[in-house]
């Protein structure tokens, strides 16, 4: 168990999927292809299945449906054991997407979404409204879509297409099988994030295989790393696999990039925001003097009547009284939802050490500023070095207070 | 007795024998295609039966003709039986091969997302498939019945029905004027058999491909 499952983290809603001591030896071969897996995915979430290519990853997921029949262990659908149900009747409870989609050429896009209720004797009213009503969930126009054959779509509305018919009966799990793998960067992109909006609303369980670990961090509510014959190097959310790599393969395979992707992770609301010295608009020169007596920056942030920043005013403009009291444009303002990739993104662009931090209404709230960034990114290299060294540093490692903001 | 004068005075009987020619091959192809289509679902996921098949449909297309309905005497005795008998074995193999070719042929993404949707093994095979395999199939069929239009002629020999009749008697009275009016109508009312066949068949292609597979 301690092998199988190190930093396996309670599960928080009831689960959907237990995959039990689950393995798979093929005939003639040594080596398990998935081996005493046990996991347990929670309903309405994404459970990414990640890892490098032949560890069992498709083998494992294509188990939960039962297109490869385990060798051994329990699988558990909302808690029935289902390793011996009928497999068809199991498989339609399961929606099923794969990289290549796997439309039927020969049928109607409004056909192939209608495959399963079909299977299910649904009636013909009810197909026919359940076809209308995914093709908009999905984002195909129904009036123009749904009489289209499969060859007359584009390669993304293909794939849209095949979210639809796995969505065809409402089943509650989704196995998807390297669902963005067959479009090219900037597609899938807006798949993604289509996807992640459509889930959303749908809020199915989904597990999701892919060998991206950016696609995994991006797409997962819970990403379990596997190493060869399926066994879990870590089961956890992507901040904390981000944060906290349970061992060296998982952090081999996160890769050196893994700071940067954890600034994608962290909203700036989730991040401790420093305060500047700032003036009111209407202040008069002795006060604006004051403020630079009273700090070190170069700068202090003017404000207006309803706390607004106006601009920045510089050391200089409170020495020279003679010179107009002219305010430098502030550009680099970020959300409280913003990520602190943005942030970064926002400072680079104006050239500057520090961005605003405003909410809704443009109310200062504070700023961010490239050290405190650059703090976090220090303290995540310095954690990478220490534990190539085989010993982390103990107490030293408090998290920063981050979490995936999904509101 | 010119050949327009000959036909003339036998069209009815001639009529006849292409009817007959066409029933006797239409009858082989419609008792070979559910055989072969058969066989071939049976065989086409497991090696070693299917290359059985496949050899034994092989051989029978190689047995001489005559010789093959000679053999079928026999058993079976003269008419149609033989003749039936002899054509169905020769319309197998490419009604075979074509079936075989056209199942494996059907994109594997395709039958699995069809597995994964609950489909079980009938249905697959029925709704998706042979009619994704269909176009492959027919072809196979279209050669299976052009092949015998030609031995169908050979039917004769054993008292089957058909034009070969026709060719035989011409055949037996070379050196006679009406020696070549006999084989020349005879093979002509063949040839004329193949073509309307053949065009049947791209009609019926057609009409029975799914719109989203054409071309």
């Amino acid at each position: 168990m301690a092998e199988n499952s190190p930093a396996t983290i309670p599960v928080r809603g009831p689960t959907m999927i237990r995959l039990e001591q689950l393995e798979k030896r093929y005939p003639g071969q040594d080596r398990f292809a998935v081996a005493e897996l046990n996991m347990e995915v929670p309903e309405g979430e994404i459970v990414v299945l990640v890892g490098p290519s032949g560890c069992g990853k498709t083998t494992t997921l294509k188990m939960i449906n039962r297109i490869i029949e385990p060798s051994g262990g329990r699988i558990f659908l909302e808690g029935e054991d289902v390793t011996a149900a009928n497999p068809d009747r199991l498989r339609r409870r399961i929606g099923y997407v794969i990289q290549q989609v796997g439309l039927f050429p020969h049928m109607t896009v409004a056909a192939n979404i209608a495959t399963v209720p079909k299977m299910l004797g649904w009636d013909r009213a009810r197909i026919a409204s359940r076809v209308e009503e995914l093709l908009e969930l999905v984002g195909l126009e129904p009036a123009r879509y749904r009489d289209r054959y499969p060859k007359e779509l584009s390669g993304g509305q293909q794939q849209r297409a095949g979210v639809a018919r796995a969505l065809g009966a409402d089943p509650p799990v989704m196995l998807m099988d390297e669902p963005f793998g067959a479009v090219d960067p900037i597609q899938r992109q807006r798949l993604q994030d289509e996807f992640l909006r459509l889930q959303r609303e749908i809020k199915k369980t989904i597990v999701l295989v892919t060998h991206d670990i950016d696609e995994a961090i991006k797409m997962g509510d819970r990403i379990a790393i596997l190493r060869e014959e399926s066994r879990i190097a870590q089961y956890a959310t992507p901040t904390e696999i981000l944060a906290n790599p349970a061992n060296e393969f998982v952090e081999e395979f996160i890769g050196a990039g893994s700071a940067v992707k954890r600034l994608t992770l962290t909203r700036v609301a989730n991040v401790p925001i420093g305060s500047w010295p700032t003036i009111d608009a209407t202040a008069d020169d002795h006060q604006l003097l004051e403020v630079f007596r009273g700090t070190e920056k170069d700068f202090v942030l003017q404000l207006d009547q309803q706390h607004r920043p106006t601009g920045w005013l510089t050391r200089q403009t409170a020495y020279h009284r003679n010179l107009p009291r002219q305010p430098l444009a502030i550009v680099s303002t970020v959300t409280p939802q913003a990520t602190l990739l943005d942030a970064l993104n926002a400072m680079l662009r104006t050239n500057s050490t520090c961005a605003v931090v405003v909410d809704q209404s443009n109310t200062y709230r504070g700023t961010l500023d490239f050290d405190s960034i650059h703090l976090l990114v220090q303290r995540d290299v310095r954690k990478e070095r220490f534990s190539e060294e085989g010993a982390a540093p103990a107490g030293e490692q408090k998290p920063v207070a981050e979490s995936r903001d999904d509101a | 007795m010119s050949f327009f004068d000959y036909l003339q005075a036998n069209w009815p009987r001639l009529l006849d024998l292409t009817i007959q020619h066409a029933v006797l091959v239409l009858i082989s192809v419609g008792i070979a295609t559910p055989l072969g289509v058969a066989l071939a679902v049976a065989t086409y996921r497991t090696e070693t039966p299917r290359k059985l098949v496949l050899a034994v449909a092989g051989v029978f297309l190689t047995i001489p003709s005559f010789a093959l309905f000679g053999l079928l005497i026999a058993p079976l005795g003269l008419g149609y039986p033989p003749a039936v008998v002899a054509l169905v074995m020769y319309g197998l193999l490419p009604i075979i091969r074509n079936t075989i070719t056209g199942l494996r042929g059907v994109d594997p993404s395709i039958t699995e997302s069809a597995l994964g949707m609950g489909m079980g093994r009938w249905r697959r095979l029925l709704r998706i498939e042979l009619p994704l395999a269909w176009p492959v199939i027919i072809a196979g069929i279209r050669v299976a019945t052009l092949i015998n239009v030609g031995i169908a002629a050979i039917a004769a020999y054993v008292g089957g029905p058909g034009l070969g009749s026709q060719i035989f008697s011409g055949l037996s009275r070379i050196g006679f004027p009406v020696a070549v009016n006999l084989a020349l109508s005879g093979t002509l009312g063949i040839v004329l058999i193949a073509i309307v066949l053949d065009a049947a068949y791209v009609a019926l292609g057609r009409l029975t491909t799914a719109k989203g597979i054409h071309g």
